[in-house]
């Protein structure tokens, strides 16, 4: 019973007010974004990344991760409403909520959209407190060997499920591990690939890589586009769903919440490709498949479970190995290396306060969304209204002062610049920008660890090999790669992301 | 030869450029060393020579596999905006917050697809009383509010 003694203090910690208050701030933020079309959590969060510096670490963390739930409640509210997806997220949820809305019927596409995200929050919070502690009680006895093996394995991971060219995404990674490296060496203290300039000494912030790579070029990308927006608010009169909504919906969000909470945990996957599976998987499942794309209520409420079920199990991997699997959780380690916490598995033990406040302020977080979402409808659908033209000038102010304000030097806001050029040549060139994040954050960790493996082996290679949990995860970073590699499965994996772009 | 797939052409010279950068710069400047004590230039050496391979093999993919091409850059935005985002570090410390503000969301509007004095203006005044209540009064950064040659700024 040590887990609910374990959540009882995570809950303390969390609904003392000052936590409640950042869990809402964190979920506003959040939604808000997330009805947005345009940014998204990854500019977000990179943008607060500074400003979290002054709260505690409970609380830094707490507002980040009701950001990206947050963002999975208020997407779908775009996606339904306007056809736009609010969050990439939501890009399935256009498809079937928008056609209920066309039919006078965005009330309950809205609310059983809701109420699968909140049961899907509830499954997986639970499903972290079960399936963190063990994990992370594995990770402790990882060897420098194990550690780099599993960070190739993620690495690998990734970049098969990432959109697009694998050849494109692994090149990516292997960019965003070198562009990692830059700055001094800690073992020699040789300055690696700084130009003699002072500020790249301790490395490209990281945080400023995030903001250039989405934020800038996301929003030159989005300045491309002109507006054609049809809302559908004054249709949101009748909220409930019928009975035979329930009936239709409730297998679908079981269904989509166990993927989810699957997916999220893969390296790689996240609330993205939870509710792109969980899309496929209902309309395979279903025994009206020509009802989707026409409006089918199971089309939203399993990739809705799914996104927010995605969303939240991506949490594992990162607080109980140290690894990101997604750009989020890339930043989420940012978060806790600003705040002087080194992430691994020890974060559990030495600060459990931490590690259960966040998990418990998940579920109050997902509790005050499905509160607040509902009633609030009105006001996000009237911020939608808000022209492109007066939001991008204000994006571009945060992400100047929280860029500016890491270390007061314009130095460091020319470079967001420059990984804004480079982002926005990447999406140009169809190459994605996450791989190259998640590739950033690990570059020195991998070199750190390759080090000392190989020190340790005397400079046998093979110590990668010999040892059984290393071997278990070069083995399927292979078998992955080969599997994907083979000429079917690649043809097969780019139908699959053709259908869903 | 013909180009087939443009994108793929671009991104792996991309690749296979900056591959070669790596390996060549660590390669004359930082110590090799050996797998048990590696040195600076090992790793980057390492990972730039994948890189490199990588490009290489995507730019030869190109001239074979038949791809979409390049869409036109929209060079007005993405120069504008990145002129603003610049302008506002670099005239933050002489200048001010409000001065740098003003610089930042002027240059990015004119990037946008219409640009009206008043609607602009209107913007900057929100945001810059914004950043200077939410970010300077609020959250206490150290950010200069006046031009430098104000001795006594009158705003705190």
């Amino acid at each position: 019973m040590e887990i609910f003694n374990n959540l009882v203090m995570g809950f303390g910690v969390a609904i003392t007010p000052i936590h409640l208050l950042y869990a809402l701030i964190g979920c506003l933020l959040g939604t808000l974004i997330g009805v947005l079309p345009g940014i998204g959590p990854v500019a977000t969060i990179a943008m607060l990344l500074p400003i979290t510096f002054n709260l505690s670490p409970v609380a830094a963390l707490i507002m980040l991760a009701g950001i990206y739930y947050g963002a999975q409640y208020g997407g779908s509210t775009t996606a339904i409403l306007v056809n736009i997806p609010g969050e990439s997220s939501s890009v399935v949820t256009c498809l079937d909520g928008y056609q209920m809305a066309r039919q006078g019927r965005a009330g309950p596409a809205l609310a059983v959209a809701a109420l699968g995200s909140f049961f899907a929050g509830c499954v997986s919070t639970l499903i972290i407190a079960l399936a963190a502690p063990p994990l992370a009680e594995v990770a402790l006895k990882f060897g420098p060997s194990e550690y780099f093996s599993l960070m190739v394995f993620g690495l690998v991971a990734a970049t098969v499920l990432a959109h697009g060219s694998l050849i494109k995404a692994i090149a990516m990674v292997v960019f965003g591990l070198l562009l990692g490296i830059v700055g001094t060496d800690v073992n020699s203290g040789v300055l690696r690939f700084t130009f003699n300039i002072p500020e790249l000494s301790d490395g490209i912030g990281f945080v400023i890589v995030a903001m250039g790579m989405f934020g800038t070029a996301e929003i030159v990308a989005n300045l491309e586009l002109k507006d054609k927006r049809e809302i559908f608010t004054k249709d949101v009169k009748n909220l409930w769903p019928t009975k035979e909504d329930f009936k239709r919906s409730w297998a679908a969000v079981m269904r989509g919440t166990a993927l989810g909470s699957f997916l999220g945990i893969l390296p790689g996957g996240g609330a993205l490709l939870a509710s792109f599976g969980a899309y496929t998987l209902e309309k395979k499942m279903s025994r009206h498949p020509e009802q989707f794309g026409k409006g089918a209520i199971e089309g939203v409420a399993g990739p809705e479970s799914a996104n927010n079920a995605g969303a939240q199990t991506s949490f594992i991997p990162m607080l109980t190995l140290g690894i990101p699997s997604n750009a989020v959780m890339a930043l989420m380690i940012g978060a806790l290396m600003i705040q002087g916490i080194a992430p691994g598995p020890q974060v559990m033990n030495e600060k459990p306060q931490l590690f259960w406040g966040l998990i418990a302020s998940m579920w109050v977080g997902n509790l005050m969304l499905v509160v607040l979402n509902l009633p609030l409808i009105g006001m996000w659908v009237k911020l939608l209204t808000v022209p492109y033209r007066y939001l991008y000038p204000s994006i571009l102010v945060f992400m100047a002062i929280g860029v500016f304000s890491l270390s007061n030097n314009a130095f460091d806001v020319l470079i967001m610049a420059v990984f804004g050029v480079l982002g926005y040549i990447c999406v140009k060139l169809e190459c994605e920008p996450a791989p190259m994040i998640l590739g950033f954050i690990l570059g020195p960790l991998m070199e750190e660890n390759l080090r000392r493996a190989m020190l340790l082996s005397r400079g046998d290679p093979m110590t990668f090999i010999y040892k059984p949990i290393s071997a278990g995860f070069i083995i399927a970073a292979t078998i992955l790669l080969i599997v994907v590699a083979l000429p079917a499965i690649r043809k097969k994996r780019e139908e699959v992301f053709v259908e869903e772009a | 030869m013909k180009i087939k797939s443009p994108k793929d052409f671009w991104s792996g010279l991309m690749f296979l450029g900056f591959g070669l950068f790596f390996v060549i710069w660590a390669a004359i400047y930082y110590q090799m060393g050996t797998a048990v004590r590696m040195g600076p230039a090992y790793f980057p050496v390492l990972l730039g020579g994948l890189l490199a391979v990588l490009g290489l093999l995507i730019l030869l993919e190109s001239f074979v596999v038949e791809g979409p091409p390049v869409p036109a850059f929209a060079l007005r935005p993405l120069i504008l905006l990145s002129v603003g985002c610049v302008l506002y570090g670099y005239l933050m410390k002489p200048l001010g917050l409000f001065v740098a503000t003003l610089a930042l969301v002027v240059v990015s509007a004119f990037g946008g697809h219409e640009f009206k004095w008043k609607e602009v203006l209107i913007l900057y005044a929100i945001l810059m009383l914004g950043s200077w209540l939410v970010f300077v009064r609020g959250l206490t950064l150290p950010f200069p509010l006046c031009p430098d040659f104000i001795a006594n700024c009158p705003i705190r």
